[in-house]
């Protein structure tokens, strides 16, 4: 009986603790692909978090309350993440950051709304650092949900602005991925090379099954083919890395302009080939001039974690998340999202706010270029990313018309 | 007619490739009657262990070494495993392979990690060998091919012109004659179902730095090899030789067709605007081995060449 009772005892003293303990961690729930194709992108987006709660932490932490990332493994898979967001959910995580695939965002906003809309009072926050469908911030906003990277239509302008002076390029081939982003990019392309360079001809324009492809070259043989001047491509993870794969083996000397082109492992395979080729829209590279102190920052996040620091707006996304918990003081959800609405912040590269007519974070984007003359080299190669003449593109010039029409709670 | 060449050539290489897995498959299949589920993971060890190998003693070691490695581990499963099985009919052997895929899967997640690895086309093969209508075509290929080649040959001539072979074709085909001959019968199948192994560790070898080394390999790669076994006819060299090909023919030249539904069946007035009519060959071709599956078992169920009916 005794022992029964001290039993008892322990297992109520062990809840109580469980309950402290979690009074002073905020949980992030980091929900993305950690095995499989993609996995290289999700583990580099995890340990970008992780140094960012670390920064947070030493800095007395959000709101007071340790920050802690709590990563769960979705394979990019849509019905995957769903199990996820509910095991994360059933752990009494309140904030749930995903990136990798629009497909995924899509269905974890969709999910997210139902939750919230079922469950007052147990609101969860989706950040966004990475899913750029246009549609989340237009027909399909959320209150829910707040994106901290340039959508596809922005990046599209600033592309196509470039575009747009490039008087020897008479021919565009356009290849992506099969799915909501893959379609985004290759409409806006589409339409604003229309508008800007009517006289452009697009010769190709492809979808190609998302993360299936082992072998790109008979998609460059057709490219080639075609005679295009120019690719446009929205690939990432391991779609990418091949693409260039096969065009440096190739010799496809042609401008290949990418989103993500400077992508973990896509440089180490690209090589000399690639030099003054590919190019890539972003909100960040590692040249850009900035102070010596982010400069610091990002030697301690490669020296700590052995990879390059890439995710500058996974930084952005976790400093501002934690201006607004120490605004509201509290982990509630719902205070902490009108905080972050309208927000602006300072970083290393220039001013940011968050938009609060559809929750899309405005910051100055990037075109720059792969390049042997670079100070910093990524991923033990010689080579980097140099941004070009005109590629600094100033944050206020990427905004776009909004279709939002966000219900935001009373 | 610079797309037909580079498709020509990119499909024998890619076709090629599928026989070096496929024929270790479908030799264990005619040996044992039942299909080696976990046939890929061997092909994924061998670009595993050219990959470990190769990091210390530079990979024209590691091409050796890497494949009989394989095989010593596939003679082993069978020795020790698979042969216990054996007695408990064809089920159980299928479940054991099956079960064999997903520990050889966990396993190198765990000891080389869940994302890709680094493993390298070799410095010395890393160059345009030539260029033809103005695109390069990198020497690694060619090398791929002439391995093929070689080990196509090698595979002929050991099983249709030695003793070994006369001696493996008849355990094949007639295991108890061959045994009450004086031959041991278990031993021939442990170097057989060995042998198969280090033919898929070869093609991981050689395949391995030519697409991506990481732990999903086997998982893509395995359902098409079985596709090559079944159009080929189960146990059937010759077939698989001509499926491998034809579907690396398939899949590449399907890539390089830009033209729509809507463009093949104008005269129905299929709008190329409409769901079905936008669908063009080229986005198909990953789908087309399993289509050509479906055919195959639905008009010839035992295969192009095959012996048996499944």
């Amino acid at each position: 009986m005794n022992y029964l009772k001290s039993l008892v005892a322990a297992a109520v003293l062990a809840t109580c603790s469980i309950s402290v303990s979690s009074a002073d961690t905020l949980k992030i729930g980091y929900i993305d692909p950690l095995s499989g194709h993609f996995a290289l992108a999700g583990d580099t987006g995890l340990k970008h978090f992780r140094y960012a709660a670390d920064r947070i932490n030493e800095a007395g932490g959000a709101g007071g309350m340790t920050v802690e990332i709590v990563p769960f493994d979705n394979k990019v898979n849509p019905k995957e993440s769903l199990v996820q967001l509910q095991k994360a959910i059933d752990q009494g995580i309140r904030y749930i950051v995903q990136g990798n695939g629009s497909s995924v965002a899509s269905a974890l906003i969709d999910a997210i709304n139902k939750h919230n809309k079922r469950n007052p009072g147990e609101e969860v926050l989706f950040l966004n650092y990475a899913a750029v469908d246009p549609a989340f911030t237009n027909d399909r906003c959320s209150f829910w949900h707040f994106r901290f990277d340039a959508d596809a239509d922005m990046k599209m302008a600033a592309m196509t602005d470039w575009l747009a002076k490039q008087d020897d390029i008479k021919k565009v081939y356009i290849l992506g991925q099969d799915y909501s982003f893959g379609k985004a990019v290759a409409n806006a392309a589409v339409t604003m090379i229309a508008e800007k360079r009517p006289d452009i001809e697009i010769v190709g324009n492809e979808l190609h099954p998302l993360g299936k492809v082992k072998d790109f070259t008979p998609y460059v043989q057709k490219m080639m083919t075609s005679d295009a001047d120019a690719v446009i491509t929205g690939n990432w993870g391991q779609d990418m890395t091949l693409l260039i794969k096969a065009a440096s083996a190739a010799g496809h000397n042609v401008p290949y302009l990418t989103y993500y082109g400077g992508g973990l492992g896509a440089v180490a395979t690209m090589g000399e080939g690639a030099i003054g080729l590919v190019k890539q829209i972003t909100e960040f590279h590692q040249n850009i001039d900035t102070s010596e102190e982010q400069v610091a920052n990002m030697d301690r996040f490669q020296e700590r974690y052995g990879t390059d620091y890439y995710y500058q707006r996974v930084f952005t996304l976790m400093e501002m998340f934690d201006k607004a918990v120490d605004e509201v003081g509290e982990n509630d959800p719902v205070k902490v999202a009108f905080a972050l609405a309208g927000m602006e912040h300072e970083t290393p590269y220039g001013p940011v706010s968050m938009r609060e007519d559809n929750h899309q974070l405005i910051q100055p984007l990037f075109i720059s270029t792969f390049s042997d003359d670079v100070s910093r080299t990524l991923e033990g190669t010689a080579f980097g990313f140099t941004t070009d003449p005109d590629g600094n593109i100033n944050g206020d010039a990427t905004r776009t018309a909004t279709t939002c029409q966000m219900e935001r709670p009373s | 007619m610079e797309t037909f060449f580079f498709s020509l050539l990119n499909g024998v290489i890619y076709g090629l490739l599928l026989f070096m897995l496929s024929s270790g498959l479908t030799l264990i299949f005619s040996m044992m009657g039942v299909l080696n589920f976990a046939h890929a993971s061997f092909y994924m060890l061998g670009a595993y262990f050219a990959y470990t190998i190769g990091s210390v003693t530079g990979f024209w070691i590691a091409l050796f070494l890497a494949p009989i490695l394989v095989g010593l581990a596939g003679a082993g499963v069978e020795r020790w495993g698979l042969r216990k099985v054996h007695t408990n009919g064809h089920l159980a052997e299928l479940l054991f392979t099956f079960g064999l895929a997903y520990l050889i899967d966990e396993l190198v997640k765990i000891i080389w990690g869940k994302i890709p690895v680094p493993y390298e086309i070799p410095a010395a093969l890393d160059f345009p060998l030539f260029t033809l209508f103005g695109a390069q075509y990198p020497a690694y290929r060619i090398f791929m091919l002439v391995v093929s080649i070689a080990m196509l040959a090698g595979l002929w001539f050991l099983l249709k012109r030695t003793r070994a072979g006369l001696i493996i074709q008849a355990a094949l085909t007639h295991p108890h004659m061959v045994g009450h001959l004086g031959h041991n019968v278990p031993r021939v199948f442990m170097i057989v179902f060995g042998f198969g192994c280090a033919l898929a560790g070869l093609a991981g070898v050689i395949g391995g730095n030519y697409l991506v080394t990481e732990p999903a390999m086997a998982l893509s790669i395995g359902p098409i090899v079985f596709v090559v076994v079944v159009v080929g006819g189960m146990g059937s060299l010759e077939g698989a030789f001509i499926a491998s090909l034809l579907i690396g023919l398939l899949q590449t030249f399907a890539i390089s067709i830009d033209t729509t539904f809507a463009e093949i069946f104008a005269f129905t007035g299929l709008s190329p605007l409409s769901d079905l009519g936008r669908i063009s060959i080229a986005s198909l071709a990953p789908m087309l081995p399993f289509l050509l599956l479906v055919l195959v078992l639905m008009i010839r169920p035992r295969g192009l060449m095959g012996e048996r009916e499944i």
